[in-house]
Formats: structure tokens, C-alpha cells, sequence
């Protein structure tokens, strides 16, 4: 088992708690299967690879595949970037991805951190150039929260020293809240996905629940056009037979 | 933030993607910060091929630093002797040091951030905030 990042510094009032969801995904990502795809996917002798997680949260994901580039990739020179629609998140993020990779005894092989940056979704990332991407979404089918009051509520307000109860619960259901089916947030990232992965070989990582009809989403995918494949390669919390949480590759194969 | 991010950086106003103008967005006003860290030589040679070298180049320019040379750097101009007659061949990566040139580079793409200040977009002209070195790409609600 590879070790998980320390989050011990960031408060989880405002910042997404690493949970099951979290788990699966450093689970997968690990595994043999996919470490055996991802390092064939990109192998050594090839330009460093740029990992990017949409919704980074407390940053442990993207904290555990930059700290175990070696081990998940088979090359220490990956890149990662990260975004989060909630600046308390980007801060949090940043201390947790760079403290992991400093954490790593072998200078000369430590990968490269990027930056976490404010942003929507993958809106400011330029145009195929991500190379693997990964998201666990707000994926619970529950009202979304109302956006209007995101710039005041993005920031420890102006006068204050600390942030309001509201604003942490506004904070919190950013992380969480996916509309109808738990597919709203989601379905918006899909359609970024051909455009910000990388011509070749970008691949993307999209966890889902079973509310979201993990297999109408991946047929979606597959009706993107010739090549676009998609498959799930991780699952957790098995309920009465099915099951509750799955990790989607999504990637394309050139004919 | 570093300077390598904004290699893959663009304005987030979906009409300005297609237009060649909305890459590389440009500082503004910025703050720059040195943080220090270990130069990644094997890192470095193999970044080279990912570079927007031009428009690392207008970057630099804008935020005051020296400049880089007019062409990229080959994997090795970056080792320490590579381009002496003493051929490197034989020597392994792990004994190779950083020649001047990658010390630069590294300095330029890993230790320069932009702690305070506006990135702008060439096409339409928008500016991002980057406050305590995070940017941020958020839009007010009419442009979305």
C-alpha cells in the first residue's frame, strides 16, 4: 500500500473531507492494472506527462499521484496542475500536494507541482494539453447551490476575520451537490474532456455513483465518436448487488 | 504561481480558445517571488520538447527578466560540459550537473511565481486576479 498524503492542516468546515470516493480513487489509480496502462500509455522516453484533477478539494489525490509518479507511472517527471472552484480549497490543496512532494526522499526524482488555480470546471486550461485528468465530481443528486453568491463567498469577508457558518455550508455544497441525477456538474466537465485531453494519448479518470447510471454515461461517452472508449476500472461499497461507486477510463484510441 | 503553469494556461471566455491571441495570457503588474528548489536536470531535458518557446519568451520579457535566448535550448546545453570536447558519452545521468543554461531555466520555469497580480488575455482583453499566488479564472455571471 502506497502511503496517503497528510491533509492534517486543512479544515474541513469549507474543504471537501477525503472519503470513500477519495480512497477509490487513489485505490485505482494505483492498482496494477491501471499502473500497468498508465506507464504504457506513457512511456520514459517520452515528454513528461501533465496530470490535471479538476475539483482538487484538500489535494490528497493529486497529492498521491505526484508523491507516487514512480510507482503509478513508471517515471518520476510527471507534471501535475490542479483547479477548485473554492479558493479556501486551492490553498489547502497547494500545501498538501507540495508537502507530499517534498516528503519524497529522492530529490533528484521528485515529479514537478504545478499550481492549483480558482477556476470553473477546466475552463482556463489550454486546449489539449492534458495528458491525464482526473475528477470525483459533486456527484449526489441534490439541489445545486445558488452561484450568485460565490464571489463574496469566496474569500473571508472584507472586515471579518474568519468566514460564516453560511458561507461554509455554501463551501461544502460546491463539493457535493450535483443536481438532477447528480449529473449536472458532471455533463458540463464531459464536454471539456475532448477538448482539454491531449491528441494521442490523454486519458481521463471520472468517478461516479450508481445514481448518476454509470452505464448511460459511459455509452455516452462511447456515441463521442469513432475510438472514444470508455470503461470502468474501479468499484466500491458493493449494495445489494451493485455497485455504489465507480472510477470511468475514459480515453481515445486513433484508428 | 509558476511560470511553467501558464505553458498551459488560457483565458477561460470559451470564444477567445480559438483565437491564437488568448495564449499565452500576459502578466500585468505582478509581483514576482524566487522559490527555491532542487533543479531537476533529467526534468528539465525532458520538458524541453513542451515548451511554447516564443511565448515563454514574450512572458519573460513582459515581467522584466533577463531574456532567453531566440531558440530553445538542446538537452545538451544543459548539462554542465555537454558542449566541450570532452564528449559526455559514458557518463551517467545521475553524474551529469546542470550547466549555467539549465540553471536559468530552472530558475526562470520552477522558481519565478507570480505571487500578486493580473494576468490579461491578448483577445478580449479580460484580466485574471492572482492573489497569494493562486490565479483566479473565475468569470463574473454575464460572461460565462
Amino acid at each position: 500500500m502506497l502511503p496517503t498524503p497528510s491533509t492534517s492542516h486543512v479544515c474541513f468546515d469549507r474543504v471537501y473531507e477525503p472519503a470513500e470516493d477519495s480512497y477509490l480513487l487513489l485505490d485505482t489509480l494505483s492498482s496494477s492494472t491501471e499502473s500497468a496502462f498508465l506507464s504504457e500509455r506513457f512511456l520514459q522516453s517520452t515528454a513528461p506527462p501533465l496530470v490535471l484533477e479538476v475539483g482538487v478539494g484538500s489535494g490528497v489525490v493529486l497529492a498521491f499521484v505526484a508523491a507516487n509518479a514512480r510507482s503509478i507511472f513508471g517515471r518520476h517527471d510527471i507534471l501535475t496542475l490542479g483547479t477548485d472552484i473554492n479558493s479556501f480549497a486551492c490553498q489547502a490543496a497547494s500545501q498538501t500536494v507540495s508537502t507530499a512532494v517534498k516528503d519524497e526522499e529522492q530529490h533528484e526524482e521528485r515529479s514537478i507541482f504545478l499550481d492549483i488555480v480558482n477556476g470553473d470546471l477546466a475552463s482556463s486550461i489550454r486546449p489539449h494539453s492534458i495528458d491525464v485528468f482526473i475528477f470525483n465530481p459533486p456527484y449526489v443528486p441534490a439541489e445545486l447551490p445558488d452561484f450568485s453568491r460565490h464571489t463574496d463567498y469566496n474569500a473571508v469577508p472584507e472586515g471579518k476575520t474568519k468566514t460564516s457558518f453560511e458561507q461554509d455550508s455554501y463551501l461544502l455544497e460546491l463539493s457535493y451537490a450535483g443536481g438532477e441525477d447528480g449529473m449536472v456538474v458532471t455533463n458540463r466537465m464531459l464536454e471539456q474532456i475532448p477538448d482539454i485531453l491531449s491528441k494521442g494519448r490523454g486519458v481521463g479518470y471520472v468517478l461516479l455513483c450508481a445514481q448518476n447510471k454509470p452505464d448511460i454515461v459511459k455509452q455516452q461517452i462511447r456515441d463521442w465518436g469513432s475510438g472514444w472508449q470508455a470503461e470502468t476500472v474501479g468499484t466500491s461499497g458493493k449494495k445489494a448487488g451493485w455497485e455504489k461507486l465507480h472510477i470511468v477510463r475514459i480515453w481515445k484510441n486513433d484508428d | 504561481m509558476k511560470l511553467l503553469t501558464l505553458n498551459f494556461l488560457t483565458c477561460a471566455i470559451k470564444t477567445c480558445k480559438t483565437n491564437a491571441s488568448s495564449f499565452p495570457l500576459h502578466p500585468r503588474d505582478a509581483e514576482l517571488e524566487i522559490q527555491e528548489a532542487d533543479v531537476n536536470l533529467p526534468f528539465l531535458k525532458n520538458i524541453l520538447p513542451r515548451l511554447m518557446w516564443e511565448e515563454l519568451r514574450t512572458i519573460c520579457k513582459e515581467l522584466g527578466l533577463p531574456d532567453l535566448p531566440p531558440t530553445p535550448p538542446t538537452p545538451t546545453d544543459l548539462i554542465s560540459g555537454g558542449n566541450s570536447t570532452d564528449t559526455t558519452e559514458g557518463r551517467t545521468q545521475a553524474e551529469q550537473e546542470p550547466s549555467q543554461t539549465a540553471k536559468d531555466l530552472h530558475r526562470v520555469l520552477l522558481e519565478t511565481c507570480i505571487q500578486e497580480g493580473k494576468l490579461v488575455c491578448g483577445c478580449c482583453g479580460h484580466e485574471y486576479a492572482v492573489k497569494e499566488g493562486v490565479a483566479n479564472f473565475l468569470l463574473p455571471g454575464h460572461l460565462v
